[in-house]
């Protein structure tokens, strides 16, 4: 990222639904001294109601990044800000879908659901109506008193789905959430976000190692080079037409045009960052 | 126990009359050595002494149920069990949340969790019956330590693991504190504590049991060691015998109880009845 950019960015950090602000990530080694910097110098912008993709290599630091939005992690300089402010603490305007199984298994898909508005203390009566409803949003219904290993992968995708948005975030940080799941229920997955989406414009950070995932889904492209010290090498804005459908947005020939543009930019990064795996 | 038995090539009804037929050789074994006509009467006779004769084993356990005679002693080995087993179960989840949760306190305790742990403490139950004397409380007190560290382990691994995941998402969620404690590392240790309920219970009754033979006025151990010194073998093996199924019947209970309360955990190889 040139020097300029990094302007741009700070200017539209203070009006963007979320913005990285020079986020460094470092983190102790095995022995003193030894220090293992994941993600460096790294600034990016989500606007207001923007679906931005965020790929890289595997293990390049992408999650450390979600993670610090989420405010799961502090950075150790720089800042994550939301709506403009600094963000200290939980961030309680984000969802945040995982990447691995992170339902309650003791809970039912019902009772996962409604999890995040009992902290909130929401009543009984109203939040079950609610998870009712997000639970049929999500194609479940039905499924209420099914506990999470009752589930298939995509249903309980589905659920963690529903347990994010029925406390309708402003800001959706999603940590590569369909990459356990087989082609097909991934692409309808995809499209169902995408439905979903586009009922109310949220904001939503979305990391993937599926280049083809991130076009289908975004409106802005950023590429990570491989770690340690990620940062931003390239930014792409997606111009194809909404409402999209994941399987067939990829006949389109802009999509192999941006494919192919994105791909020159990452495919050196994932090479090294194959190169730094097998040693 | 529906996966047990289709495994095995035996069906049912063949599996049922081998377990029987198991039992019935023991018997004929038994009664054909303490009985004269097989062996002498002289070997017999001596046999008898230190094995009982079945029959009359059979006639003490009969006799104890109707005439009612037992059955005072059973409720007080049952409710020494119980009571140890609540108390030792509270405790055991109390502390193991608590050093699981603070991991100074843990580092201080450690060391004498491990020696408690490693003592033998059955040893202890002559100290109890100084402390809380001949009544229900010693024995108690005996079963409480036996259970206590079971629960206790189970519990703080139950706490070490935790997804991190599970646990992130739910701060995600927006619970705090206190509810992370409610929502996640309770159901998470309590599941833990469930796990081992086998054990604990086993535990508590051998608590009471042993308390009782070591020195008491009532239940089924008093019952056993009045015999014994009375060198009233049949009285023994009899109590053995109301012992062990008694603790059949309460891993029945146990067997029950986990079902309910463990359906969300996966069992290996489950498929759904339809």
């Amino acid at each position: 990222m040139t020097a300029q950019n990094v302007a741009v960015a700070a200017a539209d950090a203070k009006t963007a639904a979320l913005a990285f602000e020079r986020v460094t990530c470092a983190f102790a080694g095995k022995t003193p001294g030894e220090r293992y910097t994941a993600v460096a110098d790294t600034s990016l912008v989500v606007e207001a109601g923007q679906f931005v993709s965020v790929v890289g290599p595997t293990g390049c630091g992408k999650s450390t990044l979600l993670n610090v939005a989420a405010g799961l992690l502090a950075p150790s300089s720089g800042q994550a800000l939301v709506d403009g402010k600094p963000l200290a603490g939980i961030n309680t305007r984000a969802g945040y879908m995982f990447q691995t199984e992170a339902l309650m298994p003791w809970r039912n898909a019902l009772d996962n659901v409604t999890a995040g508005l009992e902290f909130r203390g929401v009543a009984r009566a109203d939040a079950v109506r609610r998870a009712h409803e997000w639970l049929a949003r999500v194609g479940l219904a039905g499924f209420e008193n099914r506990y999470p290993h009752q589930l298939s992968g995509g249903m309980r995708k589905r659920v963690s789905l529903a347990q994010m948005l029925i406390l309708d975030p402003e800001i959706l940080l999603m940590d590569e959430p369909f990459s356990a799941l087989d082609i097909q229920t991934r692409q309808l997955m995809e499209n169902e976000l995408l439905d979903l989406w586009s009922a109310d414009r949220k904001s939503v950070l979305f990391i993937t190692h599926d280049l083809e995932e991130a076009i289908s889904l975004s409106d802005r492209v950023v590429v990570l080079s491989a770690g340690p010290a990620t940062h931003p090498i390239g930014e792409f804005t997606i111009d194809l037409p909404r409402p999209r459908d994941v399987a067939e947005i990829r006949m389109l020939p802009r999509f192999v045009e941006l494919h192919e543009a994105i791909w020159h930019v990452l495919k050196s990064e994932v090479l090294k960052g194959y190169a730094q795996g097998k040693r | 126990m529906r996966r047990a038995s289709a495994d095995s090539r035996l069906s049912r009804t063949q599996l049922a009359l081998a377990h029987v037929a198991i039992l019935g050789v023991v018997f004929v074994v038994w009664y054909g050595l303490t009985t004269p006509g097989l062996v002498s009467e002289a070997y017999a006779n001596k046999i008898a002494f230190f094995f009982g004769r079945p029959l009359q084993v059979v006639r003490v356990v009969f006799d104890w149920f109707t005439t009612g005679k037992i059955y005072p002693h059973l409720a007080i080995t049952l409710w020494e069990t119980v009571l140890a087993f609540a108390a030792g179960s509270v405790l055991g989840l109390a502390v193991g949340l608590w050093l699981a949760l603070t991991p100074t306190a843990s580092a201080i305790a450690e060391p004498y969790i491990t020696a408690m742990n490693a003592m033998p403490r059955v040893i202890l139950a002559p100290i109890f019956a100084v402390w809380f004397g001949l009544g229900v409380l010693s024995k108690v007190a005996l079963g409480v330590t036996l259970v206590f560290f079971i629960v206790f382990f189970n519990v703080y691994q139950g706490v070490k693991e935790v997804s991190p995941v599970v646990l992130a998402n739910a701060r995600m969620l927006g619970a705090s504190r206190r509810q992370l404690l409610r929502s996640i590392y309770l159901p998470s240790a309590t599941s833990w504590v469930f796990s081992s309920l086998h054990t604990s219970v086993g535990m508590a009754f051998v608590g009471a049991v042993v308390g009782e033979y070591l020195g008491s006025a009532k239940g089924v151990g008093y019952l056993i060691l009045q015999a014994e010194g009375v060198f009233d073998i049949n009285t023994v093996i009899g109590g053995i015998f109301v012992l062990t199924v008694f603790a059949l019947l309460l891993d029945f209970v146990v067997t029950r109880i986990e079902r309910r309360l463990l359906v969300w955990r996966p069992r290996t190889a489950e498929t759904e009845a339809l």
